[in-house]
């Protein structure tokens, strides 16, 4: 602790202070374009989300509305809340498909394979080629459902055993199982290079001791790649709300452009939309956030006992020159 | 192997076993019988699930209307029709939209890479105060969905009167703000720190300023970090219609910009009558040939640009470096 203050204390050199100088000059132009492009708009578009915006010949009528728009949005919009909470629901039901899609591919990939390249090529196609009007229209043709996949029996057995929004959502997943699969191009691709950078002693070692492939799955390859799983999960999560085929970002920009809604109401929408995105990936976070193993631990309760005992001595020393001092005092009075 | 056999018969029935079983589960060098045929079975599976879309959509853009009404074909035309994608072309202005679409997606894209790689490299070789914070803005530029942000950027772009102009794409990209940026300066970033100081410093000594060290050094040693960059922002600015339907065509279409994606969309309204086939005296809208057709033509560029340069976009995710050391 007090070897850390001590080197903020030390001042920078010139050369150090010129780099630093020089900086903060190659990242200027990124940082105004955070001020120009993020950080005033969020504030901007929280401000709009609050306020009724007309457009008049002679230029935009602002009225502060407070939370009209939100109260409007939910209580007599058709749409968009049930579009919202569809929207939460399958998300949060393909991303744990498309990640374990995707680590399944990856290990298939990962062993003595021919024609490995041509594979890769397969899966990362999507990435290339999808579009919201690609995908939109692809759908729309029943290009993207295979007939051969029946999932009629599915979808009835769910709708017995299950409440009716959750059991469309699912069965929704089923139909789009084309769609949900080419999102998974890039993490693939990311467990691709994950699993080829486990240590293949580590494997060696555990065959040794006559540990079998299952085993060497759960024990070494899922922990050493458990960061990159919240890595995918959390793309994926990104990925498919910011997507056009999602339809919620297209009711807001039709919103935007609506005589009767304008850019007031669209921001409301807005805001919590990203509000449930964010929602969304703090539960994947929640789940998936990697544990500090048994040993990290014990170091760190050590290290938090230590600086206790510091503190605890530091105050008895402390007190002691108080009370040094009240004695003394009370010495000299008398 | 030969050995084996040379050994008495008696035993050869025995090895014969311990034989087949060593092929069909495997030993320690080879994989098993079992597992490869498992393994090809599951992958060439999927990968035709991936494909089938795309093979579907080749094969029905093939089809006349015949064949396309016609049950008993499914995936082999019965004559190359070419006369969707004419029609297909005529309708989405091919030629023009096809050049303005290079123009729209490749501005953006060099200013992008030439503006990612100068922030890459200031956050990768510089030490300032508050760097760490600065990275996790950039993170959180990347996670928060830009329909939160595109209502005052837009009335900032109507304002400056730059909707339905280059402009409105060009302008965050000189900001370093375009689309996904924040990736491609992660990348610049991976990429700059793995560069030895050592060399940077050796030019400094020898007389050479930042910004020159940066243009000499730096940039010429990265250039496959520049080759995945631009792909990847070639290929997102191409993809890319819900914004560039906003800013640069104008949501009224009043602009003077068009790509093949923003057709595309457009696709259905803005079919011409007078190219619709006529059939039995009632003239027919678009058919789905067509509209395949459509869809093929304007995803053909990237199309080929992947097949032809696929090693940079394969290999693109080892050069990030998110994937640790």
């Amino acid at each position: 602790m007090s070897k850390k203050a001590k080197v903020k204390k030390v001042k920078l050199g010139k050369l150090e202070k010129r780099e630093a100088r020089y900086g903060y000059l190659f990242i200027l132009p990124w940082f105004i374009g955070v001020l120009v492009f993020l950080l005033i708009p969020l504030v901007q578009s929280f401000q709009f989300s609050l306020a009724d915006i007309r457009m008049t010949p002679f230029g935009r009528l602002i009225t502060f509305v407070g939370h009209e728009n939100y109260t409007q949005i939910w209580l007599e919009d058709k749409d968009f809340p049930v579009m919202l909470v569809s929207y939460f629901l399958e998300t949060l039901l393909s991303v744990p498909i498309i990640v374990v899609f995707a680590l399944i591919i990856a290990m298939l990939l990962n062993g003595r394979i021919k024609f490995k390249g041509a594979f890769r090529l397969i899966f990362f196609l999507p990435v290339i080629i999808v579009s919201g009007p690609v995908m939109l229209m692809l759908t729309g043709q029943g290009a993207t459902t295979i007939n051969t996949m029946n999932v009629q029996a599915i979808n009835s057995a769910l709708n017995q055993f299950l409440p009716q929004y959750i059991a469309k959502s699912i069965s929704e997943v089923f139909g789009n199982m084309v769609t949900i699969l080419w999102y998974s191009g890039v993490q693939i691709l990311i467990f691709l290079s994950a699993l080829q950078k486990i240590d293949a002693s580590l494997y060696e070692a555990a065959k040794m001791d006559g540990g079998s492939e299952w085993e060497c799955f759960w024990k070494i390859t899922l922990p050493t790649i458990k960061s990159m799983i919240l890595l995918n999960a959390v793309y994926t999560v990104i990925a498919t709300s910011n997507n056009e085929s999602n339809p919620i970002i297209n009711i807001i920009q039709n919103a935007m452009f609506a005589g009767n809604k304008g850019y007031g109401y669209a921001s409301a929408m807005a805001w919590m939309y990203s509000v449930a995105e964010t929602l969304i990936i703090g539960i994947v976070a929640l789940v998936l956030v990697t544990k500090r193993d048994a040993y990290d631990k014990q170091v760190k309760k050590v290290k938090k006992d230590r600086v206790k005992q510091n503190r605890a001595i530091k105050r008895a020393r402390r007190r002691g020159r108080r009370n040094d001092g009240k004695i003394k005092k009370a010495l000299n009075s008398k | 192997m030969m050995e084996r056999l040379k050994k008495p018969s008696i035993l050869n029935k025995k090895i014969n076993k311990d034989k087949i079983r060593k092929v069909l589960k495997g030993s320690r060098e080879k994989d098993g019988l079992i597992k490869q045929i498992i393994v090809y079975a599951l992958l060439v599976c999927i990968g035709f699930i991936y494909l089938y879309p795309i093979l579907n959509m080749i094969s029905s853009s093939f089809m006349n209307l015949e064949d396309l009404l016609d049950t008993s074909i499914k995936w082999i035309p019965s004559s190359l029709y070419l006369d969707n994608y004419k029609k297909a072309a005529l309708n989405m202005d091919y030629l023009n939209s096809f050049v303005q679409s290079i123009i729209v997606a490749g501005v953006p894209t060099v200013i992008n890479v030439i503006v990612c790689s100068f922030v890459g490299y200031g956050f990768a070789r510089f030490n300032f105060r508050g760097k760490k914070l600065l990275m996790a803005i950039l993170i959180f530029s990347y996670i928060i969905p830009p329909q939160i942000t595109m209502m005052p950027t837009y009335v900032l772009y109507a304002d400056l009167k730059l909707v339905g102009s280059l402009w409105s794409f060009v302008l965050p990209a000189l900001l370093g703000q375009g689309i996904n940026a924040p990736i491609f300066i992660l990348i610049f970033y991976q990429f700059f720190r793995q560069i030895p100081k050592v060399l940077i410093e050796a030019s400094q000594i020898d007389g050479a300023g930042y910004f020159k060290s940066f243009r000499r050094i730096a940039l010429p040693s990265a250039i496959p970090a520049i080759i995945t960059v631009f792909l990847f922002s070639f290929v997102w600015y191409w993809n890319e219609s819900y914004l560039t339907q906003l800013y640069v065509n104008g949501v009224f279409g009043n602009g003077s910009w068009t790509t093949l994606i923003v057709e595309l969309k457009k696709f259905d309204s803005g079919y011409n009558p007078q190219l619709a086939m006529v059939v039995d005296g009632a003239a027919q809208s678009n058919n789905e040939s067509i509209r395949m057709a459509a869809i093929m033509l304007s995803i053909l560029p990237v199309l080929i640009m992947y097949f032809v340069l696929q090693r940079y976009f394969v290999e693109s995710i080892d050069r990030t470096g998110i994937t640790g050391e």
